[in-house]
Order: C-alpha cells, then sequence, then structure tokens
C-alpha cells in the first residue's frame, strides 16, 4: 500500500510546483510549468486555456498516465493522500480507477472497440473491487442505469461502435464512475459531442458530482462550459497557471491581460453586433519559453519588467491568484 | 451471427468451382500433349487414338472439363499417367507427408513469430525491437533453397549430425514418431519455416505497436488494469490482422514447398507436383492443384470466420 501522507483534512488533491518535460529528437518541449493548486473533496475545478496550453498533460500528469520513458515530471501531486509521483507501479494501478478516475475526450476512441461495453467496466469493477465478472457487470448495469442510457440492460452487451457519440460518453461516465472515485478527471468530455448532447452531459455530470460529492477537475477550452459547471476556473497558458479565482470572480473581473482577452474573443454575454476581439499572435514555442511572463509578447501592456523574469502569483483581495505584474499595484484597493 | 457464417460458406462455393475451373484449364495453357512425352516417337497411330480416348483428351475441353468436375466430385480423380496408381492415393500420402512436414513448420514459424514479433512491438523502437526486426527482415530476404542447402552443408555434410535428404530408410512407410525419423524432420522445417516467421514476425509487430498506439490502451492504463490486463485487450485487437496473414502462410506451408521438398526430397505434395510438371501427368497436376486450392479456400474461411469472432467490426461489412 501507499504510505499515508498527513495533509491537511480539506484538499483532496494537492498540487505543487508541477512540472512535465517530454524528450524528443526535436529537444525538450516543456508543456506544464510549475503548476501549484489544491482543491477540497467535492469542489470543481475547471482548467481553461486553448489547445497546447497543458491543460490535458496536467490531468494525465496527476495519474501519471505519460508514456514514463520519455517524460520527466517533477514536483508534488498528492491524491487523497498518496504521494503520486513516488508511487510505485503497481499501488498506481491500484490508484486509477478506483480512488482517481478519468473521462475522455474521445469516447469513440477511448473504448477498447472489440470487447463489449458492459465487459469494459465489469473488468474494472472485478479489478478494483476484488469481485467476480458476473458482480461486475450488475455494477456495469447500476452504472448505465445511473448514467440514463436507455435499455441499459441490451447495451450492456453492445460495442462501442453500435452506440451513439451520446451514448459513448455517458458509458464512458459510467465507466469512469464504476469504482466510485474520490477525484474525477474529465478531459474536454463535451469538446467531440453535438451542442445538445454536450448540455445532457454537462448536466448529468454536474448532478453526479453532487450526488456522489466527488472532486472534479474539468478541463475545456469553452467558456460556457467552465461557467456552467465549475465553482472554481484556473486559466491556463503555456503550461501555467496565470489566473485562478471563483467562477464569478474570473469571468466577471478578470485580471490577466490574457484572460480579459479570452473573454473579449468568444461571443457569450457580448452585445450583438459588436466585433468579436481576437488576441494577437500565437502561444509561444514549448522548446524554448520567453524568460518572463509567456504571454507577454502577446501583450498589449507589456513593460519592461515582464520580461524579466516569470511574474509570481499575486493573491488579491476577491481571493483571485494572479501572475502579471500589473495586478497588485493596480487592482488591489488599498486599505 | 450464424447467418453471417452461413453465407460466408456459401461465398467459398463459387471460389471452389472457379478455382477448378483454373486448375483445370491451367494444364490446357502450356503447350504440348501429355501423351506425347510419354509415348515413344513411333508409336502408331491407333495406339494413341486409343490412349487418348482412355483418358479423354479426344473430347472437347469444356466436355473433358465437366466429366473432370463429375469424377472430382464423386471422389475419382483419375488415374495417374506416369504410374498407372489412382490419383488420390498418390496425392493422399504425398499430402499426409507435406501435412506432417507444414505442421511442424507452423508451429516452429507461429510460435517464435508471436514471440519476436510481440516482443518487438511492445518495445517499439527500443534495441531489442531493431534485433526482431533485423531477424524479420532475415527471414523474408533469405532463398529458403539457398539456406536449405547450407543448412544441409553444415549440419550433413560437414559436422554430421543430421540426414540430408529424405524421410528414413524406408522412405514415409517407415516414418514413425521415434527420434531415428524425427531427425529427418529438422532441416527440411527450419528451412520451410523461415520465411513465414519472417512474414509474421514483421506482422505481429506492426500490429501490437499500433494497437499500442491507440488511445484506447491509455483509457486501459487509466482504468488501473494491471500490464497483464493491457496486453490482453492488446493481444486480442491485434490478432485479427495478424490471423489474416497467418492464413495465407498456413496454406503456403500447407501446401507444400516445391524448392525446399525438391531440397531435400520429402515426398510430398510439392515434390509431387515437381515430378508430375515434368513427367506431364496431366491427372496428377489437375488434381493436386484442385486438392492444395482447395485447402486454401477453406483456410481462408476459417480465418475469415475466426476474425468476426474476434472483432465485431468486421461482422457489419
Amino acid at each position: 500500500m501507499l504510505t499515508q501522507i498527513p495533509t491537511q483534512l480539506s484538499s483532496i488533491v494537492d498540487v505543487d510546483d508541477l512540472t512535465v518535460e517530454f524528450h524528443g529528437r526535436e529537444g525538450t518541449v516543456r508543456p506544464v510549468n510549475g503548476v501549484a493548486f489544491s482543491l477540497k473533496a467535492g469542489e470543481v475545478l475547471c482548467i481553461l486555456g486553448e489547445s497546447g496550453s497543458g491543460k490535458s498533460v496536467t490531468l494525465r500528469a496527476l495519474m501519471r498516465l505519460l508514456a514514463p520513458d520519455r517524460t520527466r515530471i517533477t514536483g508534488h501531486v498528492e491524491v487523497a493522500g498518496h504521494d503520486v509521483l513516488k508511487a510505485s507501479g503497481r499501488s498506481m494501478a491500484a490508484l486509477r480507477g478506483s480512488t482517481i478516475s478519468m473521462i475522455f475526450q474521445e469516447p469513440m476512441t477511448a473504448f477498447d472497440p472489440v470487447y463489449t461495453i458492459g465487459d469494459q467496466i465489469a473488468e474494472m469493477v472485478a479489478q478494483h473491487k476484488g469481485v467476480s465478472r458476473r458482480a461486475g457487470r450488475t455494477r456495469a448495469l447500476e452504472m448505465l442505469e445511473l448514467v440514463q442510457v436507455p435499455s441499459a440492460k441490451r447495451r450492456l452487451d453492445a460495442y462501442p461502435h453500435e452506440l451513439s457519440g451520446g451514448l459513448r460518453q455517458r458509458a464512458m461516465i459510467a465507466l469512469a464512475l464504476s469504482c466510485s472515485p474520490r477525484v474525477l478527471l474529465a478531459d474536454e468530455p463535451t469538446t467531440a459531442l453535438d451542442a445538445t448532447v454536450q448540455a445532457q452531459i454537462l448536466l448529468l455530470l454536474r448532478s453526479l458530482q453532487q450526488e456522489l460529492g466527488m472532486a472534479v477537475i474539468f478541463v475545456t477550452h469553452d467558456l460556457g462550459v467552465a461557467a456552467e459547471v465549475s465553482d472554481r476556473i484556473a486559466v491556463m497558458y503555456a503550461g501555467r497557471f496565470v489566473e485562478t479565482g471563483s467562477v464569478r470572480d474570473v469571468l466577471q473581473d478578470p485580471v490577466h491581460p490574457y484572460t480579459r482577452g479570452l473573454l473579449s474573443s468568444t461571443v457569450h454575454g457580448q452585445p450583438r453586433g459588436t466585433r468579436l476581439q481576437t488576441i494577437p499572435g500565437s502561444p509561444p514555442d514549448l522548446r524554448m519559453l520567453p524568460p518572463g511572463c509567456s504571454f507577454e509578447p502577446r501583450c498589449g501592456e507589456a513593460i519592461d519588467r515582464c520580461r524579466a523574469a516569470i511574474p509570481p502569483p499575486y493573491t488579491l483581495k476577491s481571493g483571485q491568484c494572479v501572475r502579471c505584474v500589473h495586478a497588485p499595484q493596480d487592482l488591489v484597493p488599498a486599505e | 451471427m450464424l447467418y453471417y457464417i452461413l453465407r460466408r460458406i456459401l461465398y467459398a462455393v463459387p471460389i471452389a468451382l472457379g478455382v477448378s475451373i483454373v486448375c483445370f484449364s491451367l494444364v490446357y495453357l502450356a503447350p504440348g500433349d501429355p501423351l506425347q512425352t510419354l509415348l515413344p516417337d513411333d508409336t502408331p497411330p491407333e495406339a494413341v487414338a486409343e490412349l487418348k480416348a482412355k483418358y479423354g483428351f479426344d473430347r472437347p475441353v469444356p466436355m473433358q472439363y465437366l466429366f473432370w468436375l463429375g469424377n472430382v466430385l464423386t471422389g475419382d480423380f483419375g488415374t495417374s499417367i506416369g504410374t498407372g496408381r489412382p490419383v488420390i492415393e498418390e496425392i493422399g500420402r504425398a499430402l499426409s507427408n507435406t501435412l506432417l512436414l507444414g505442421a511442424c513448420a507452423v508451429a516452429v514459424a507461429f510460435t517464435l513469430a508471436i514471440i519476436i514479433g510481440g516482443v518487438g512491438g511492445y518495445l517499439h523502437g527500443k534495441v531489442s525491437d531493431k534485433v526482431v526486426t533485423s531477424i524479420a527482415i532475415f527471414g523474408v530476404s533469405v532463398p529458403n533453397y539457398w539456406l536449405g542447402i547450407i543448412l544441409v552443408i553444415v549440419f550433413a555434410v560437414e559436422l554430421n549430425l543430421l540426414p540430408a535428404v529424405g524421410m528414413g530408410k524406408s522412405g514415409s512407410q517407415g516414418f514413425g514418431l521415434d527420434l531415428e525419423s524425427l531427425k529427418y524432420l529438422i532441416l527440411p522445417t527450419i528451412t520451410l519455416a523461415l520465411v513465414p516467421l519472417g512474414i509474421i514476425a514483421r506482422t505481429v509487430r506492426a500490429s501490437v505497436a499500433e494497437v499500442l498506439g491507440h488511445e484506447f490502451v491509455q483509457t486501459l492504463r487509466a482504468k488501473g488494469l494491471s500490464e497483464r490486463g493491457v496486453l490482453r485487450h492488446v493481444v486480442k485487437n491485434a490478432a485479427a490482422p495478424v490471423l489474416a496473414v497467418m492464413g495465407l502462410q498456413f496454406g503456403h506451408l500447407i501446401g507444400g514447398s516445391i524448392v525446399v521438398e525438391t531440397v531435400f526430397s520429402w515426398p510430398g505434395t510439392g515434390f509431387l507436383l515437381n515430378n508430375a510438371i515434368l513427367r506431364r501427368d496431366v491427372p496428377i497436376l489437375q488434381g493436386t492443384i484442385l486438392v492444395l486450392a482447395l485447402m486454401f479456400v477453406l483456410t481462408n474461411l476459417l480465418v475469415d470466420l475466426l476474425q468476426t469472432t474476434l472483432d465485431p467490426r468486421i461482422r457489419r461489412a
């Protein structure tokens, strides 16, 4: 078993200075550069960012799912008292699926095409609960009913290609929740779905989260999704959390120039007829990050201090945490 | 599922019929009359005509085909022009010898190919993978008759450890499951196994590496499955393409290799065919080719059905 590390009672996930490096032929890529956060039981954190910002890699690092021979993960990751980065392969496998579970973006490719949905859920239950396959199937049926798959009994024997996208994602959720995990990681679970199905899946996830009291880390690039499901938002850019705070604070009073750019470049809440603004430039090359703030090359408010060093996280009075040199001086009202 | 199996079996019938037509007519595409080569030049024309009538060579070719097909369907493959014995007997004896050799080669080639291909695919890109790939390329590239001769030179001539040719002192009749007889199997088995070993190992390696690259493997790990549990999924996914290649190779091995059986004077179907070609023994040729081709059709049918049980997505097509 894993060594139990004493931790403050309230947080179930503790991440400190998490960095991930991929070593490849074309040099070292750094998708995650010093991410730190903690998550309380029953809390929903949404990691918001564009493609390549390191959201999915962060999730995978939490479960140590990245190919070990090409990846170097440093920092500290603690999930339900288990030190994830130091755990043995065997104890990591015991942790995956039972304590911390993941929903993937593409339910079509995330299921094994040659086994039935029921088999794939039952297999996981049998692995973690030490029960027979038959008992696992009973649990699988229960789970499919919980995620509201119509005629669940029949779907148990369906192969992944025989289900629609929405049903597949429901089955994926059933799979992920079948061993009652305490932490659920959701990697853009609605991105591959139709808009109407998206809303259903989001509602389902939200109600299951409240019912089962799990902590959820939800990764998305969709502001609307983020606003819908989460308690807290972390805006990610080039492998760092540039702004974190409650949903209301971050979406209503964004502080970091990147967050503001992101909000003004979406159609949500914009008056009709106003031209959408875009953020000029493109994200930095993760092989050679600038020495200072990684958003500085695209930022309209950049000053010399931005280029000198990576801005430390400033905590504002609202509780928002922002990595921008402008933040404390401009926005914290003087006491 | 049952419907699919029936349909697939039904499809095999026209294929088999087509195969029989090709087998039959191939012999007529080659120049020369089988009787001409057998009979002395000064044979009286009446005798030639009588023999032609006896073997049915005097009738139009389509009629000959139907006549032959009718006989074949009742189990009568005719008599060998060379030996005068019924074709079915000749084929039966040769086929059992070839099946023996083929089964040994299948066992060796398939087992080794799965092991080395699996290791290569699993350790894709690593040193062991490079070693495996080299073995596979060697297997595919080295001509088996050359390897056979080299093996004979080394193990039979130089080291005098193993017999060079044949199936033992008293031929295939005296062959048994004793050590002395089995010695005769070793060199031809190795020679025959090499090419399928290379081909299948490459397929296994590619298949396993491809499956491991699929996203669902990450899901399996995220489910907390042990490496053995992951492997179970990989095997079932990689099996379908590997089976297709194995089926073809199985057909080749069971069909007997003319080259290998000739090098080792192994009295199998390849050896029989080779002699029949040289002697223009048309009934033997037609019968042997037909039997071998039908075994190919049967193997493919079995592979298809097996693949269907492994991969549910095939059933829809």
